[in-house]
């Protein structure tokens, strides 16, 4: 698995296309957003968790396709199919790898989201979002690797992930924004506890679901 | 399968008819007119029925799509694509039918009620899940692909509904209780509540048989054009 992982690595490691696109993508609907709610009014405090969250989303939607694109040119897919190992630690690997871009890009746009919006909470506070973060590219990606991997080989398969995906993680994107609005308003973690449970539970399901039927989502 | 044809032929489907005429006459000549909602109430008849049988068909596309991930039999997969269809239908029903009750009660035709937004959610679920089998290369890929995602699909349900519930309940629903003190008093609205599901029943089993049939003499057609064309299976 770790070999998988780091083969994807050292591809992004030497290219750059992934983290570049969605870096921008990020920043575009950043911008994008912020020229629909403007980011000075009064309503900045209730829109801004939704305008990072849907910068999250189109940024994984668009790299978690892109994982698979790549695996695609060269029937480089045949040959991760004929490695010697299971077809789970396959999605893993994938998963782990969708997970470390996103958390990448993250790391950047996050800080450039706060600028932005003129957030005006202490560090410490901010800090607090970064673990609904994590849950939630984990529970994205677990769904959005096994969908990708379906969606790549279909007609349309540009805009089949986001139909795909976008409903089932609907969960995901409600705990992150409650959670998030919680967190920016200055309350305390155990206060979204409720919202995290749902993420660890959608995370853990959705990985051991993924683990199981990838299988049949790359089968020839 | 000439046993179950028959079975279809000359009982369900007609019993599908007669149930659903009777259906329609208890909903607009016999079931008493509601006292506070008036005649829209009347809906409701079709309304829950479709909701429910709603369910039903997109528990047994799981159900299905299991068994064909199991067993790999083309039975399994059209069942899958069939029920998916048909609930398809009764999901645009319920979502049709609702909102033409909520504007005269509620005085909107839409709020984000926990129960509204699953249902649109699940509406979305399953189109893309047509969607994905029409786009998908072969018939044997298009059948796997649909399974993952019916399974999928069915699992994530629950945690729609749980994420979406507290979504609306932290801030108060504009309504959450849907009928609250105008329930079913008269023994007659629970008569005609219970045919009409009756009626829908029927009426899901006899479409989903019906859709079946035409896939699987697809699935012939396909074989002979398949074996004409090359000389072999």
């Amino acid at each position: 698995m770790i070999a998988l992982l780091w083969k994807d690595l050292l591809i992004e490691f030497r290219t750059k296309e992934t983290l570049a696109s969605l870096l921008m993508l990020g920043l575009l609907t950043l911008l994008i957003l912020s020229f629909a709610f403007d980011p000075m009014s009064e309503l900045r405090g209730e829109a801004a968790p939704a305008v990072l969250w849907v910068a999250v989303i189109f940024a994984g939607v668009l790299g978690i396709n892109r994982s698979f694109l790549t695996e695609r040119d060269n029937e480089c897919m045949q040959g991760l199919l004929l490695a010697p190992v299971d077809r789970g630690t396959i999605y893993l690997a994938k998963v782990a790898g969708n997970i470390l871009f996103m958390v990448v890009a993250q790391a950047v746009i996050v800080p450039i989201f706060v600028l932005f919006f003129n957030l005006s909470q202490s560090l410490l506070v901010l800090m607090r979002l970064v673990p609904i973060l994590l849950l939630g590219l984990t529970g994205f990606a677990a769904v959005g690797t096994l969908f990708a991997a379906v969606s790549v080989r279909t007609r349309a398969r540009e805009v089949m992930l986001p139909l795909l995906l976008l409903p089932l993680a609907v969960p995901v994107l409600i705990a992150g924004v409650k959670a998030s609005t919680r967190i920016l308003a200055g309350k305390p973690l155990a206060d979204v506890s409720q919202w995290l449970h749902l993420l660890i539970g959608f995370d853990a399901l959705f990985l051991v679901v993924g683990w199981m039927v990838f299988e049949y989502a790359v089968e020839e | 399968m000439p046993n179950v044809r028959r079975l279809f032929d000359f009982i369900v489907g007609p019993l599908t008819g007669l149930t659903m005429l009777a259906a329609i006459y208890m909903v607009f000549v016999y079931v008493p007119t509601d006292k506070f909602q008036g005649i829209v109430q009347r809906i409701f008849y079709f309304h829950v029925p479709a909701a429910i049988i709603t369910f039903v068909a997109f528990g047994l596309v799981a159900v299905a799509s299991a068994m064909f991930l199991w067993q790999g039999t083309r039975f399994w997969d059209r069942l899958a694509h069939s029920a998916a269809e048909c609930g398809m239908l009764f999901c645009t029903i319920v979502l049709i039918t609702g909102p033409i009750w909520a504007r005269p009660i509620w005085g909107t035709w839409w709020t984000w009620d926990a129960r509204l937004t699953t249902t649109l959610i699940l509406w979305l679920i399953y189109a893309a899940y047509l969607m994905l089998r029409e786009f998908s290369a072969s018939g044997d890929q298009a059948a796997r692909y649909a399974a993952v995602l019916g399974i999928v699909g069915v699992i994530d349900i629950p945690i729609i509904n749980r994420s979406v519930y507290w979504w609306r309940t932290i801030h108060p629903a504009v309504l959450i209780t849907r009928q609250g003190g105008t329930g079913l008093t008269d023994p007659r609205m629970r008569a005609t509540l219970l045919v009409s599901f009756i009626a829908f029943a029927f009426l899901l089993s006899w479409l989903i048989w019906i859709r079946n049939e035409s896939a699987r003499l697809q699935d012939e057609a396909d074989q002979l054009q398949q074996h004409l064309l090359t000389g072999h299976d």
